[in-house]
């Protein structure tokens, strides 16, 4: 008889035949020995069949089923019989559960290196087709605002009011913070360079025009982006992932309608208003870095600013805040209805929407200062 | 001499804030045992589960697990026992952002010393025992549901974990796939000797594979019915149980 010993088996040659002797506990937080060299031994061997002795075979668990499916597909490969049969009743039976349903042919994945050429494609497409939603979805909102006119449309008023004060009273505090602080940064930075020429009392001046035509509206627009828009996108794509949408469809009520249009007049009714605030609030900023940096007081500030600062610069931040306004809410919306189906595109829809947002208020200052050079308001 | 029950509940009491979702109860699992916690909708079973699985401390009263009180240990004993534990949620609760290979691979590799391509050969073994031997690379969200719960079930088991919480395991599985089930939670225990511990109101698989139940009911907020499933429907005389387990209605 010879025998060939490797750690917690044995492989014997016998008259009946050969067999593999298992000992031991058979614990995977143990390690699981490794199959290569049995499967070598019995490449030599070439026995026609492989029994199992397991009398001394103590507790096991995982480990040893990994052991011995991997010994039987080799023994496949190699055209050796294995004598399940010999085996104790409970690993027979998780042999035959765990080979019930035979592997999935044709689903595993292949890792593919893709050409540039394909990417770029790939990658035009996705754009070409996001674009076509982001149109028809533009267009749906157009219509659902048709409906709305008309008194047509699925729009709940109470829900309207709902989302004025998530976007409105609730964003008040922070507004204020930003707002005086970007207040005094422009205080401070004009102040640097103003004195230097004696100048001081222009800083009422470049803060009072840069919170009325661009900082009020710019900055409670990326407020918005990152609070209440990135909130819209969360609350649609977790709606997306809980088939709630889907309920809204096939009960005939568009989700356009009854999810979007009251988000979307939220914020284009209460961003005004908070640029208004907004504006305000910076210019006190403004004040308070004055009166304590330049010797300037409030009243010579307010006075200076009321001579330069005309309503049309006001009126020009009031309506780039209302077009930011829809700008958010079209891409949090946007973003949200475009979700897919687990928790991770939630946070995609949400960072999407961020993003999108951001650019587009950039992209929309810019537009609309240009036009604003133009038509010379 | 008497053994430790492997899970043992005393004088447990359940609320949400101010309101009692079920007191008094009494009970213990012993090791190897398929213990079914069964009751009406609403009735607080799933909410008995999470108490047993850590998640929520009970109002008052002691669960036990091998003998050590959940509540009286240090938060990392009480993690570690846990961590013991495999749990299949209702929805599968795989994590969205990983594949199923990494669901399975992610406790192997915190908790075990297993190299990468043990790992692999695990994770591929524990997806093959509930069917879906291929499908490592497969996000969540890319199957179905009853796959997903499935491949919940293989993390769960990732472990070869010592008691295993299954909360309502049968429902949303086609019948072939609810009897697979039914079959790999009894080979289960009859090879690795784990406890299993089911909350569940499908009948068929009560029968199936139930060696003792509590019957939870809502109004009463308290176990009403304790024994083997098919010895409380031959013997048990209280209405509400026998309607359940016969699925009569009264009116």
């Amino acid at each position: 008889m010879s025998t060939a010993v490797i750690q917690k088996y044995q492989l014997k040659h016998t008259e009946k035949g050969l067999y593999l002797q298992l000992s031991g506990d058979w614990r995977f937080q143990s390690g699981i020995p490794d199959t290569v060299l049995l499967i070598e031994q019995l490449e030599k061997i070439r026995p026609e069949q492989l029994s199992f002795e397991c009398q001394h075979l103590g507790n096991w668990d995982s480990g040893l089923m990994i052991f011995l499916l991997s010994l039987i597909e080799n023994c496949k490969q190699n055209h050796i019989q294995v004598v399940e049969e010999t085996l104790p009743a409970g690993i027979q039976k998780l042999i035959q559960l765990a080979s019930a349903v035979p592997e999935h042919k044709g689903v595993q994945r292949e890792i593919t290196d893709q050409p540039v050429l394909d990417r770029i494609g790939n990658v035009t497409i996705e754009a070409h087709r996001s674009w076509n939603d982001l149109l028809s979805f533009i267009g749906n909102i157009f219509l659902g605002f048709l409906n709305l006119i008309r008194s047509k449309a699925s729009f709940r008023y109470s829900d309207l009011f709902y989302q004025i004060e998530q976007a409105g009273p609730s964003a008040v505090l922070i507004i204020t913070l930003v707002s005086v602080l970007v207040g005094m940064i422009l205080a401070f930075v004009g102040a640097v360079q103003l004195r230097l020429f004696g100048a001081e009392i222009f800083v009422a001046n470049l803060v009072g025009l840069g919170m009325a035509r661009e900082m009020g509206a710019m900055m409670t627009a990326i407020v918005m982006a990152g609070r209440t828009g990135a909130a819209y996108a969360a609350q649609l794509g977790t709606m997306q992932v809980n088939e709630e949408i889907d309920a809204f469809k096939t009960m005939g009520i568009s989700p356009i309608e009854f999810l979007v249009l009251p988000r979307l007049l939220a914020l284009v009714f209460t961003m005004p208003l908070l640029c208004i605030y907004a504006d305000f609030m910076g210019i006190i900023g403004g004040a308070i870095v004055c009166s304590t940096m330049l010797d300037i007081s409030f009243f010579q500030y307010f006075q200076q600013i009321q001579g330069f600062v005309l309503p049309i610069h006001f009126i020009v931040g009031i309506f780039k805040a209302g077009i930011f306004g829809i700008l958010v809410a079209t891409a949090g919306c946007f973003r949200g209805l475009q979700c897919g189906r687990s928790a991770s595109s939630v946070g995609s829809a949400t960072t999407g929407a961020v993003v999108t947002s951001i650019v587009l208020i950039i992209v929309a200052d810019a537009v609309i200062t240009v036009i604003c050079q133009i038509i010379g308001v | 001499m008497p053994t430790t029950p492997h899970l043992e509940v005393r004088n447990l009491r359940m609320t949400y804030d101010e309101t009692i979702i079920q007191e008094n109860l009494n009970f213990s699992v012993q090791k190897g045992e398929i213990f079914i916690i069964m009751g009406g909708s609403g009735c607080g079973k799933s909410t008995l589960l999470r108490h047993l699985i850590g998640l929520m401390k009970p109002a008052t009263g002691d669960i036990f697990i091998t003998g050590v009180n959940l509540w009286q240990v240090s938060p990392e004993e009480r993690d570690q026992i846990i961590s013991h534990n495999g749990v299949l949620y209702q929805g599968g609760a795989l994590w969205s952002s990983m594949t199923l290979g990494e669901n399975i691979a992610l406790p192997l590799a915190e908790y075990s010393n297993l190299n990468q391509k043990q790992i692999k050969e695990v994770t591929a073994y524990k997806l093959s025992l509930v069917g879906l031997g291929g499908f490592e690379d497969y996000y969540p969200a890319e199957i179905s549901g009853g796959m997903r719960k499935r491949a919940g079930l293989a993390r769960a088991m990732a472990l070869d974990p010592e008691i295993l919480f299954f909360d309502e395991p049968s429902a949303g599985l086609d019948p072939v796939s609810s009897r697979l089930l039914d079959d790999l939670i009894i080979e289960l225990r009859d090879s690795l000797g784990t406890t299993i511990i089911i909350v569940s109101h499908e009948l068929e698989s009560i029968f199936n594979v139930g060696d003792s139940a509590i019957f939870l009911d809502s109004d009463e907020k308290t176990m009403i019915a304790t024994g083997s499933p098919k010895g409380l429907l031959k013997h048990c005389d209280d209405q509400r149980v026998l309607n359940f387990l016969t699925r009569t209605t009264c009116r």
